[in-house]
């Protein structure tokens, strides 16, 4: 029995609505169920269910679709009351996160929200350390910001799809008004201990990021709390876009003045994206002002890699760089040496698939991707033109209406099983982020695709997977690899190094 | 190097998190202090204009500037004349309740006070004479008929909101601003011109009140000197008043004040005396036609802050609702009136009923009324609710407002202040409307009053003036 129904007024996120899904499809007299806001991109996904779409229904429209295994009203019945349980937050998932105010109305806009934590009304006063965490769909993220600046509050901007021009906006009123906007497309935060958005777990230190990346401040991270214990004071996103022209480095420099006034922060570290020439020239003559050292590192062509800063980092403190860790597959391919082929990355974090395209490059000529690194190198949208490609899932183009990549894995399981489809694609290579926030398991999901892709394979395909994790990370990172083992694939703890080695077996230079 | 944003390293921060839950979740797992709020998107449409409006570089000074006038606003009662003197209305001009409209629209209360108003001036012999020249806009001696709403004449009028010229008017003054506002002498409750009765009774008391009350308050008045409204709504919204639907404890301390002067000054004899003491004091709701102008003046003084998106009235006239807000000035932005929901007086019914009518809704405007329910709880079950309802609509309004009142305090809520300036953006993005309460006049001229309960806005007032808002704003990428 197929079931389908628009609600108007009813608003939940959507990793929070493919819980719920989950939940209801979990029941065994329900075959499928879609609860999700109505956009255009979720009614396509009616005619797999067979439901035809049902007549008006937005993106503010709440679409619940249900198909159970038989034709019995009581099973629908029961699944309509499971997805009512789940709507009211009573079922499985996960329950909020705090209980508002106590007045018995829950604050409705983060102004109101700020405020009920203390200041005055027009947020004239400093609020001290209180800082808002934005991960609304992009369009509605930046009023939400800009309240959290008129309650003056510091606001990291999760979100992404949020228009250049607005970011500048933000970011000029923050200047205004002495506060910091981190974003938009942060993913990563650590503010006195606490993690914001997908968020490692690392040791307090003497370390103090900025970052205008969140996946390459996670692999610093991981890298610093992982072998050689060396922890941070402070992760200060600011956005990938931070350093362009347009926007000219203005949460950088904040950042960069906040770092240097904090007693903790020994070492001032600054990574990123390739910035704009001017703006990062402003940049490192800020730095040289600075009281607190600091290591001025964006990537680039030329550029050390991540892993590379991390050893500068290190040798800050006296320390020498270990070789870091890495697991190979427990059970080698059968095809010792194959020959070449083209080399496929799908990244979950942007600034992991930049990192991993300039060591590519280098030797491998061209990449593809939707963030190249030269704009002739740009490929179409979802197109595959052959040779070597590096997608980065996050980017704005896959994240519409949908959670972000390091959460759901739906569209990275269906390239890996269309990569594996294409006798050209030699080598795989994949990032896997864990910490606070992230997929809770990994390697549950990912394990068994890469078994399949593989499997299905005529021709040699190496499965080669970027470990971004600290070893206090929830997930568990000696378990997250252990279990890529066991599928087959080789896991790094160093992104850089596991870009390397799938350059080598596109090559044709290496075993696996 | 600032405070701000050295304290936001200065230890482990509080969290205000919004959109995905897991965020909120992975902050709970790290036992970190965070607080979610409870967001949904905006009323759908309105994305672009929020976006503008917010970029709008003016709004938050405008708004602060717009808070801070409105709370330090005063409101003494000064005087009692004339509204031809005070609104300076000629014969053959009416003011009326709400956003403008003419005969043809007008709703059957609306039009029954205007014919009560013509059989009070003189200017009609017969309620079907005043309806014929009513419906032609001429006096029969040919002078054309103007409609005009109070509010543009900085004043207002209850329920249909009628001023003629020969009503007399309680002047209210704002001595911080330097600004006077006005309302008529409340009627009493039952069969009376602002719900649309003119029966003969009807005009026999709005005949005492031009001949014996106005006359002899204006004389009391004149000896009594000031009356402090603003501390009087203070006191009264702490003795289970919220200033719209229930003023009993206001009108008692009002004629507290003025009994004195009006024994010694007034010059009439003592059972004249006696009759406007029993009229007064007879009258729970004598006092809202001083809540209303007193609280006119507070929106007055927010009035015209370009960039500001604060509501500065909350107006029906029958037929639609309109609100002004202070960033556009007096452009009114309108929707069709509600329907009230709420008890009916005897026999009558929601059939009864007319849509949501008067400039009343100034009081919500300024945190009193449906805003105050919290204070209220005596009158929760006459517009139809519980106690619980009432606070949980108190907090509620806190929502889509900017500032609190320190002179309105309510003692059930720890001595918060009222709720007051609405946010237009506020209540785009939250969806909560503010909350009315009202009384329900009779859908046919000449019935009046058939109950009372609550009604909200339209959405699409604050919708249109949203846009209006984002039209006046400067372009999002030019100079901040």
């Amino acid at each position: 029995m197929r079931h389908v129904e628009v609600r108007s007024g009813v608003y939940r996120d959507s990793v929070r609505l493919m819980q719920i899904s989950a939940a209801v499809s979990a029941h065994p007299w329900v075959e499928n169920a879609l609860v999700a806001m109505a956009t255009s991109l979720n009614l396509e996904l009616l005619g797999d269910m067979g439901i035809d779409k049902p007549a008006g229904g937005g993106p503010n429209d709440l679409l619940v679709a249900i198909v159970t295994a038989n034709d019995d009203d009581d099973a629908m019945k029961l699944a309509l009351d499971l997805v009512e349980i789940e709507l009211a937050g009573t079922g499985t998932g996960v329950s909020r996160g705090s209980e508002g105010t106590g007045t018995g109305v829950l604050p409705r806009t983060t102004f109101s929200t700020v405020r009920s934590l203390g200041g005055s009304p027009l947020g004239r006063s400093a609020l001290g350390s209180t800082v808002a965490l934005v991960s609304t769909p992009g369009r509605y993220a930046f009023v939400e910001a800009m309240d959290a600046l008129d309650a003056g509050a510091s606001v990291m901007v999760f979100s992404d799809n949020v228009p250049v021009e607005q970011e500048i906006r933000l970011k000029r009123r923050a200047t205004e008004r002495g506060l910091l906007v981190m974003g938009p497309d942060c993913g990563t935060a650590v503010i006195g201990g606490v993690g914001l958005g997908f968020a490692n777990v690392v040791p307090p230190g003497p370390v103090g990021l900025v970052a205008a990346s969140g996946t390459g401040a996670q692999q610093v991270m991981s890298l610093l709390a992982g072998m050689r214990a060396v922890g941070i004071s402070h992760c200060l996103g600011v956005g990938g876009r931070d350093m362009s022209a347009a926007v000219g480095g203005l949460s950088t420099h904040a950042a960069l003045d906040a770092l240097d006034a904090d007693p903790a922060t020994e070492l001032i570290v600054l990574i990123g994206k390739p910035p704009a020439a001017a703006v990062a020239e402003a940049v490192r003559s800020h730095a040289a002002r600075l009281s607190t050292p600091v290591i001025v590192a964006p990537l680039g062509p030329g550029q050390p890699d991540l892993t590379a800063v991390v050893g500068q980092v290190l040798g800050h403190f006296g320390r020498s760089a270990p070789e870091w860790p890495f697991w190979p597959p427990t059970a080698p391919a059968p095809w010792a040496i194959g020959p070449g082929g083209a080399l496929r990355g799908l990244f979950s974090g942007g600034t992991l698939c930049t990192e991993a395209m300039v060591i590519a490059a280098e030797t491998l000529g061209p990449i593809w991707s939707n963030v190249p690194l030269r704009p002739e190198w740009t490929l179409a949208p979802r197109s595959s033109p052959g040779g070597h490609v590096m997608v980065d899932l996050g980017d704005d183009e896959y994240t519409v209406g949908r959670p972000h990549p390091m959460i759901d894995f739906g569209p990275r399981m269906s390239l890996i099983a269309a990569e594996a489809a294409d006798s050209a694609c030699r080598v795989l290579l994949l990032d896997v982020v864990l910490g606070h926030g992230a997929h809770p398991d990994p390697s549950a999901e990912l394990g068994p695709a890469i078994r399949a892709a593989r499997a299905a394979r005529e021709t040699p395909l190496s499965v080669i997977v970027s470990l971004v994790g600290s070893p206090h990370d929830p997930q568990d990172l000696i378990r997250q690899a252990m279990a890529l083992q066991d599928a087959g694939a080789w896991s790094y703890s160093s992104n850089a190094a596991a870009a390397r080695h799938a350059v080598r077996v596109a090559r044709g230079d290496s075993p696996q | 190097m600032n405070t701000a944003l050295a304290d936001l390293l200065a230890g482990e921060p509080h969290v205000v998190a919004v959109g995905a839950e897991t965020l909120s979740a992975a902050l709970a797992d790290q036992a970190a202090h965070h607080l979610s709020v409870d967001w949904r998107p905006p009323y759908p449409g309105t994305e672009d204009d929020l976006v503008r409006v917010f970029a709008d570089p003016r709004r938050l000074d405008a708004n602060a500037a717009a808070s801070a006038r409105m709370l330090a606003a005063s409101a003494s009662l000064v005087d009692v004349r004339p509204a031809a003197e005070v609104v300076g209305l000629a014969p053959g001009q009416f003011c009326h309740a709400g956003p403008p409209v003419d005969w043809s629209r007008a709703s059957g209360p609306m039009q029954g006070a205007l014919i009560g108003a013509m059989l009070l001036e003189g200017l009609a012999s017969a309620p079907e004479q005043a309806s014929r020249l009513l419906a032609e806009g001429r006096l029969a001696d040919g002078t054309a008929i103007e409609l005009l709403p109070c509010h543009d004449r900085g004043g207002v009028g209850p329920m249909a909101g009628v001023v003629s010229p020969s009503m007399w008017v309680l002047v209210l003054r704002d001595e911080v601003h330097a600004t006077t506002s006005w309302c008529t002498l409340n009627e009493g409750l039952g069969k009376v011109l602002r719900y649309g009765a003119y029966s003969a009774d009807v005009i026999d008391r709005l005949r005492w009140m031009r001949d014996i009350l106005g006359p002899s308050l204006a004389a009391t008045m004149r000896a009594a000197g000031p009356i402090d409204v603003k501390a009087l709504i203070g006191q009264m919204v702490q003795m289970g008043d919220e200033g719209h639907n229930r003023n009993r404890a206001g009108t008692l301390m009002l004629l507290r004040d003025l009994m004195p002067s009006l024994v010694e000054s007034s010059g009439l004899s003592s059972a004249e005396v006696a009759r406007v003491a029993r009229f007064i004091g007879g009258n729970d709701h004598f006092f809202l036609n001083l809540v209303m102008p007193a609280a006119k003046l507070q929106t007055l003084a927010a009035s015209g802050l370009a960039g500001s998106t604060v509501v500065t009235a909350l107006a029906r006239n029958g037929t639609d609702f309109g609100i002004q807000v202070s960033g556009t000035g007096s452009s009114w932005f309108t929707g069709p009136a509600g329907v009230v929901e709420g008890l009916f007086l005897g026999s009558y019914g929601p059939d009864d009923a007319n849509p949501d009518i008067g400039d009343s809704a100034i009081t919500e405007t300024v945190g009193l009324g449906g805003f105050a329910m919290a204070s209220a709880p005596a009158i929760v079950r006459f517009v139809g609710g519980s106690v619980a309802d009432a606070m949980r609509t108190t907090r509620e309004m806190y929502e889509i407002t900017l500032s609190e009142n320190p002179a309105y305090s309510f003692p059930v809520l720890d001595f918060r202040g009222a709720p007051t300036g609405i946010d237009v953006t506020r209540v785009v993005r939250t969806g909560i409307l503010p909350q009315i309460n009202t009384g329900i006049a009779g859908r046919v001229a000449g019935t009046g009053q058939v109950g009372a309960g609550l009604v909200t806005p339209p959405m699409e007032c604050f919708v249109a003036a949203l846009q209006a808002l984002a039209a006046a704003a400067p372009p999002l990428s030019g100079p901040a």
